[in-house]
């Protein structure tokens, strides 16, 4: 048996997008064990429910994360709702689905972006962004924001999405889809990418399931697990099935989500055919009291949102549970038997948002 | 499995404009909605502090007698929460973001003169009917007080 060594890697490291540190226990080249822990930008979000009302904690909720953003402002606005029992107006249904679906294609091809640098692919990553560059031009004009949406109350939305940005928002999407088609040839087909992805870091269904996984790391190993289907906002009246792979290694994760663009692309049309006319938001009276809890697909995966109020502004305890944090289990596993040369790939393979771990 | 799957990209990237833009020779383009800093008609404000409580970085004060309306810059976080929230929509929210600056430190603005002295006015008004009403009410008081006790001697 060779000698075993630890070697710390980041939390500041080059390759890594946000900080978690890992301590790897390797073996000549190989990786025995990987130790993870976090704890570097907690800024404690959840505590603030002490200082702020329940309406300033749903712009409070969104800044947990700066990509995933609209998820955690609408899951949060969503628990809030049903506690007071307000209808959302099917309008506001609908513009939220379109801005969920906005946020996660620009999330989807921040990451494939990422994973193209990961691999050491700089003009790919360049072009992924260049194309994200559009559906950020996209949010910027409905919104007002670029990455932070800014747009969900209790109760429903604060902005519409007129005909004319309609018509922008699908052209946008005819320029991604078009541009996406000819990136897929080169994330999918190309020889040298496939030798960097084909066969690495696998994870089996079984393993998948026993640890927890979430969201496009548990579909790309064969689990057909998607929060979307529950049907929340506008999502029940699109057709939709979940993009699942077998392959389970890294080349799956990647295929899952380069499908789940064009999926996003295909439920944003959808809604903007289907939008009914209407109000934007509900009046909302009174204070939450109660708790509850909601489950929602992010662009990485689901997440957890659990509320509880006592019947004054200030809420008891918000709650919430993020899928990189459920992942993180799931990827030590994908590192035991890598190659150290693998690790930049496989951590950047579950799509990690430290900031929404921590929060 | 392909080789030279990038080529196309490469070649049109080669005989293309470049996508980014030479900022700040070339200005920034913003969109009508771009949240980028608040703006206050100070004159139209009537000093309510909707703005103060909403805001959730609890960045702005105001003080009503002095007629000032301020605002930290750089602990704002553009929500526009007090721009929903203000009664005389006099917030507004501007495209532009907020320019760095040499140090973190608070603007404010006052009311012009005129609306100030305006306002010094109705508050003394305000506050001569108020003492007005009051003295009455303590004269009604008195008068009911007297007249219970002239009452009560009648009784004994």
């Amino acid at each position: 048996m060779s000698k075993r060594s630890v070697i710390p890697y980041g939390p500041q490291h080059p390759v890594l997008p946000e900080p978690i540190h890992l301590d790897l226990v390797i073996e000549d080249e190989k990786i025995v064990e990987a130790i993870p822990s976090i704890g570097f930008i907690h800024r404690g979000l959840e505590s603030l429910t002490d200082k702020r009302d329940f309406n300033q904690m749903a712009y409070v909720a969104e800044r947990i994360c700066g990509i995933c953003s609209f998820g955690h402002g609408y899951g949060y606005c969503e628990t809030v709702e049903h506690i007071m029992n307000v209808e959302v107006p099917d309008r506001a249904k609908f513009l939220r689905t379109i801005w969920f679906e906005l946020s996660r294609l620009h999330s989807h091809l921040l990451w494939a972006g990422l994973m193209a640098d990961a691999f050491g692919f700089e003009n790919l990553f360049y072009q992924c962004w260049r194309v994200r560059e559009k559906v950020l031009d996209a949010i910027e004009l409905t919104t007002g924001g670029r990455v932070i949406f800014s747009v969900n109350k209790v109760g429903g939305v604060l902005k519409d999405i007129t005909p004319e940005m309609q018509k922008m928002i699908l052209e946008t999407l005819d320029f991604v889809e078009a541009e996406t088609k000819v990136l897929k040839k080169t994330f999918m087909n190309d020889y040298s990418v496939q030798s960097r992805m084909k066969g690495v870091g696998v994870l089996t269904k079984e393993q998948a399931k026993a640890l927890g996984c979430a969201g496009p790391f548990a579909r790309a190993s064969g689990i057909a697990t998607d929060m979307r289907m529950r049907g929340y906002a506008a999502y029940g009246e699109l057709d939709m099935e979940p993009i699942i792979s077998n392959d389970g290694d890294c080349y799956g994760r990647c295929e899952v989500r380069i499908g789940e663009i064009f999926q996003s692309i295909d439920l944003i049309r959808q809604a903007i055919a289907k939008i009914p006319d209407g109000e934007l938001a509900a009046v909302v009276k009174g204070n939450p009291n109660g708790e509850y809890f909601t489950r929602i697909e992010q662009p990485r995966g689901e997440a957890d949102y659990y509320v509880r109020g006592n019947g004054t502004p200030n809420l008891d305890r918000m709650r919430v549970r993020t899928p990189t944090f459920a992942n993180l289990a799931g990827l030590c596993e994908t590192l035991k038997g890598a190659d150290y040369a693998d690790i930049g790939i496989l951590v950047v393979t579950i799509d990690p948002c430290i900031s929404c771990t921590e929060r | 499995m392909g080789v030279m799957t990038f080529a196309g990209t490469a070649l049109k990237n080669l005989f293309s404009k470049p996508v980014t833009t030479s900022y700040p020779a070339e200005p920034a383009e913003y969109k009508e909605r771009t949240r980028g800093h608040i703006e206050i008609e100070i004159d139209q404000c009537i000093s309510c502090g909707m703005c103060t409580r909403a805001c959730p970085c609890g960045t702005l004060s105001i003080d009503k007698i002095k007629g000032t309306w301020t605002i930290n810059r750089f602990d704002c976080i553009a929500c526009g929460f007090c721009v929903e929230k203000c009664p005389k929509k006099c917030l507004t929210m501007v495209a532009g973001y907020q320019e760095p600056g040499g140090e973190k430190g608070e603007v404010t603005y006052t009311k012009s003169p005129e609306v100030l002295a305006e306002e010094a006015r109705k508050r003394e008004e305000m506050a001569k009917k108020a003492a007005e009403a009051k003295k009455a009410m303590e004269a009604k008081k008195a008068a009911e007080a007297a007249a219970a006790a002239a009452g009560e001697k009648k009784d004994n």
